[in-house]
């Protein structure tokens, strides 16, 4: 349910947008709509590499080995491990967050567990070179991932801090 | 394409053509995650057999389709906003000069901002081709990472639950803000350094 309101607004907010556009003129509109439609072709590609692909790279992924490294005594090391080993997992929308799960249920420790989903999430590489990287200034990526390699780690100390989750 | 991202720059000029990255079908990164992809396939053909080959192709193939009218709204968006949003607006309230509150702003933008994997980029490089500053660019993306309700409600909340999810969003607020200040530092340093400063 929840999925399809988040789906419409984005399109809400499109059409709208299309709408001022095509208040403004008519040819502003049309190449615009061009314009999107094309980047999106151009896209087309890669996502089908990045979404169908990730499905295969999480299958050789040790899934429940993945767990044992960062278990709940692990300490420093297991922060670290689980920063890189987000690093290393496939990107898209599910496999971080089913395997950080899966982790936490086997045993991991709060704290690794959050750096594994948050490093995943800032950094995954796959997503990094499939997706973002075609589709911002590559400059700007890399100050992004170089601004975000401490997150995972603040987030786990913040974590130990609060003594949560 | 370099100096769009000096933090001491003219601010545009209304007229200025947008840039944007120009984007292909294919480069060197696709091509690397492509040869990772067929080895990784062929692995599990081998070791699953057809029948979890399968499995997962159709899998993710119904996320392929699920995911497709996304990227197409939000490459729309992107293009609308590339055209209607106005630049002085854009560079006064998250250009260079606009200090830790245009990171705070694009730290809010985030969190609202809907979407699924993917969408965020192409409006980042919208808003940066238009004058954005790097640093507000940085905070926007980390924040719809880490905060962005759709995210969170959609993927997060099915796997981790309430309580995880709750305080993992707690420690997460700061981060964007972060982000952006670390990018800024590291932008003045790296300018600072390349003029022999």
């Amino acid at each position: 349910m929840m999925i399809y309101m988040v789906d419409g607004l984005l399109w809400v907010i499109a059409i709208c947008l299309g709408l001022i556009a095509a208040s403004r003129s008519r040819t502003l509109f049309r190449d615009s709509v061009r314009e999107g439609a094309m980047d999106c072709l151009r896209l087309i590609p890669r996502i089908m590499l990045g979404v169908i692909g990730s499905g295969y790279i999480a299958a050789l992924l040790p899934q429940d080995v993945v767990g044992h490294w960062f278990g709940a005594d692990s300490g420093v090391t297991g922060i670290f491990i689980a920063a890189l080993g987000g690093f290393l997992t496939p990107g898209g929308p599910v496999i971080g967050f089913s395997i950080g799960a899966a982790a936490l249920k086997g045993g991991a420790g709060a704290p690794q567990v959050l750096a594994y989903t948050v490093a995943w999430a800032l950094f995954a590489v796959q997503r990094l070179m499939i997706w973002e990287i075609p589709v911002m200034p590559p400059r700007l990526v890399w100050l992004r991932v170089l601004a975000s390699l401490p997150l995972p780690f603040i987030a786990a100390a913040g974590a130990m801090l609060l003594g949560k989750p | 394409m370099r100096l769009r991202h000096e933090p001491h720059r003219e601010p545009l000029p209304p007229e200025a053509p947008i840039k944007r990255p120009k984007r292909t079908a294919f480069d060197w990164s696709s091509a690397a995650i492509a040869v990772a992809v067929v080895v990784s396939a062929a692995v599990v053909y081998r070791r699953d057999g057809q029948a979890r080959f399968l499995e997962i192709l159709f899998g993710d193939v119904s996320l392929f389709i699920d995911i497709l009218p996304k990227v197409l709204a939000a490459c729309l968006i992107a293009a609308f906003v590339a055209v209607l949003m106005p630049r002085e607006v854009v560079l006064r309230w998250v250009g260079a000069e606009s200090g830790v509150l245009g990171i705070v702003i694009a730290t809010l933008a985030g969190i609202i901002c809907p979407g699924g994997p993917i969408t965020i980029f192409p409006i980042a490089a919208a808003f940066v081709a238009i004058g954005a500053d790097t640093g507000a660019a940085i905070a926007f993306i980390t924040s719809w990472t880490l905060l962005g309700y759709a995210r969170i409600l959609v993927w997060e909340l099915p796997f981790f639950g309430g309580e995880f999810v709750f305080w993992r969003t707690i420690v997460a607020l700061p981060m964007p803000i972060i982000a952006g200040l670390l990018a800024r530092a590291i932008v003045t340093w790296s300018t600072r350094k390349g003029a022999g400063g």
